[in-house]
């Protein structure tokens, strides 16, 4: 019975680090090309949400409402990134923290004013709803699923995108040297927006994909922009791969700490004392993984020194 | 840099002033609000130690704050009820006196940010800043996640705690105590600033290898920089919990690091009273635009992006002629 339950929470755990991964892709590419932190990334993920959910009720499709929430959280991207995201690039850490910091603050006010305070919801399509036999006794939800199976495809996808293509080339040069690329031809500041509305638009399509479990409401984003800092943290600032690691490290023991911590103290604890310091730990265990990891690296598992 | 010394009289003056006629036309709302910006100074001028003279971006002083908060919340909780907090090495029921709490707030902030900074400080640049973030989310979710001290509701203490002699509950006396606070914090950073120990943190903010290399341990300084930090914003956390009677985890929320920040950033960085300018001018506008929006942190954001984009000094830095020329 435990090995079920404990196969379902490793899905689960992975299922929230592959969304984790779309968002801490973005958050570390931008971060990577651009030298920018990026507060307002949540926003992307709350926009695309919106979006979908916006769509989802005009024409009823999922798949549209997907579509959408990738569409306008890009044109977000780009339109944010050539009014207010662009002056930043020159300035230091401090001016990009507070710029998007203030950018969180116009954008989910901007959202509430006009999609009001209340939450929205976006429903599964029929073909993914129920669950689906996996091994012999274990049954998984299929949407659950289909969003492990997104997450892994997108993961190919950027792979593919950063390492075979002109475009990785150039993202690559870009992280490496970005002078040297623009004395070459490259049109940097094009890239920038490039860049930068592929991040959002991941983002968007996380929110939206999240947004169909839980709710779509302002403020969603937040929580998990939090978490993929501590990803990129965890992974190293800048690196893909350290994302990809990071995230599913991120996902997997958060979820399972959280499940199986106080389980777990019940053993020489009282089952009252066992639930409450489980549930407060377990919910403290990913930030105590960062400062272990921080401990011994630094600058993270894949990061330069 | 005359001007601006001609403003700050004039802060302190209408800190004082508006307080006077709170208590003369009988309108204790304004002399509430006055102690909220005062409070809120005191944390803007902890921070500002760390991230205006050190260069030290910390994106987490909600946990100092918060814990302050909780630390008086819990204290006085357990007085109230009068609910045993430990039994070694003497049995302690809490206590609602302030005198007792605030050196206990002050020395748990303390540790904290020893901790705290002990870890961070390792790191440097972007990991800095969302390892500070990421540490004061950690106690966020514990709060939240903790039943015993009301978790997500937060905790009610109903009495404002007491000090000897005084009626703590009326608004004048209270803003009094919290003025006193706030020039001991001034004072405290004044002579700082001015020590060898502050041109040492504010060389590191400059260049910290050449800081290094005329032998000055810089992780130590630092350290110390962080710690006193924390601990003057800690202590108006606890105030703040006096202030509301109330403590709840959106104190430690990220949020409150973000609007500490703004305190001292829209004030002017680096300058003794920016903080108290910038407290002020964000419940100013939380009041008057919050009476015509509820949006109001719309506009907030507008005019932060549009005082970063292109002011960049601070409102302090407007009367600053010198600096702007630079």
């Amino acid at each position: 019975m435990t090995s079920i339950l404990f196969i379902e929470q490793l899905l689960n755990g992975i299922q929230f680090g592959t969304m984790l991964f779309l968002m801490s892709a973005g958050l570390t590419l931008i971060f990577g090309v651009m030298g920018l932190i990026n507060l307002a990334h949540g926003s992307f993920y709350m926009i695309g949400a919106f979006c979908a959910a916006l769509v989802a009720g005009i024409t009823g499709s999922f798949w549209l409402a997907l579509g959408a929430s990738l569409c306008g959280a890009a044109i977000a991207g780009v339109l944010i990134e050539i009014l207010i995201i662009r002056r930043l690039y020159r300035r230091d850490h401090l001016d990009q923290v507070l710029a998007t910091f203030a950018l969180i603050l116009l954008l989910s006010e901007g959202v509430r004013w006009y999609f009001g305070a209340f939450p929205l919801y976006l429903s599964i399509p029929d073909s993914l709803n129920g669950t689906v036999p996996i091994f012999s006794e274990i049954i998984y939800s299929k949407y659950r699923l289909f969003i492990i199976l997104m997450g892994f495809l997108i993961a190919v996808g950027l792979y593919l995108l950063i390492t075979k293509t002109r475009l990785g080339i150039r993202i690559r040069a870009g992280q490496n040297d970005r002078e040297m690329i623009s004395a070459l031809g490259v049109d940097i500041s094009k890239l920038y927006t490039v860049v930068f509305a592929l991040g959002a638009a991941l983002a968007g399509l996380s929110g939206a994909m999240i947004g169909a479990i839980q709710s779509v409401e302002v403020g969603m984003g937040e929580p998990i922009l939090i978490l993929a800092f501590v990803v990129i943290v965890i992974g190293g600032i800048g690196s893909i791969k350290g994302a990809f690691v990071g995230s599913i490290l991120v996902g997997v023991t958060d979820t399972l700490g959280r499940v199986f911590l106080p389980d777990l103290l019940k053993i020489f604890m009282q089952p009252a004392e066992a639930t409450a310091i489980g549930s407060s730990i377990g919910s403290m265990l990913i930030y105590i993984l960062m400062a272990l990891i921080l401990i011994t690296k630094p600058s993270g598992l894949f990061g330069k020194s | 840099m005359i001007i601006e010394k001609f403003l700050n009289k004039w802060i302190l003056f209408l800190l004082l002033i508006i307080p006077l006629c709170g208590l003369v036309f009988e309108e204790p709302y304004y002399i509430t609000l006055t102690t909220k910006v005062i409070i809120l100074a005191i944390a803007g001028i902890g921070l500002n130690l760390a991230l205006g003279y050190c260069g030290l971006i910390s994106f987490g002083h909600a946990a100092f704050f918060g814990t302050g908060g909780y630390v008086t919340g819990i204290l006085s909780f357990h007085a109230l009820n009068d609910e045993l907090l430990f039994s070694w090495p003497i049995e302690f029921f809490g206590t609602s006196e302030m005198l007792i709490i605030w050196p206990i707030a002050i020395l748990v902030c303390a540790a904290l940010s020893f901790i705290i900074g002990l870890l961070s400080l390792r790191t440097s640049g972007v990991y800095f800043i969302m390892i500070t973030l990421a540490f004061a989310q950690m106690l966020y979710f514990f709060s939240i996640s903790w039943p015993t001290y009301g978790g997500e509701d937060g905790l009610s203490i109903y009495l404002r705690n007491s000090f000897p002699m005084v009626n703590t509950m009326d608004p004048f006396t209270f803003y009094l105590i919290c003025l006193v606070w706030l020039v001991i914090a001034l004072f405290v950073s004044f002579k700082l600033i001015n020590s060898a120990f502050g041109m040492a943190f504010q060389a590191i903010k400059e260049n910290e290898e050449r800081v290094k290399s005329v032998g000055i341990e810089t992780l130590k300084v630092k350290l110390i920089v962080f710690v006193i930090s924390g601990t003057i914003a800690g202590l108006a956390g606890s105030l703040y919990t006096d202030l509301n009677r109330f403590v709840s985890p959106s104190v430690l929320d990220w949020h409150t690091s973000g609007e500490i920040m703004i305190f001292v950033i829209l004030g002017g960085m680096a300058r003794l009273y920016g903080p108290i300018v910038g407290a002020a001018f964000f419940i100013i506008l939380e009041q008057t635009l919050g009476a015509y929006t509820e949006n109001w942190q719309f506009w907030l954001g507008l005019i932060l992006i549009l005082e970063i984009l292109y002011v960049r000094s601070g409102i302090l830095g407007l009367f600053d002629k010198k600096k702007n020329n630079e």
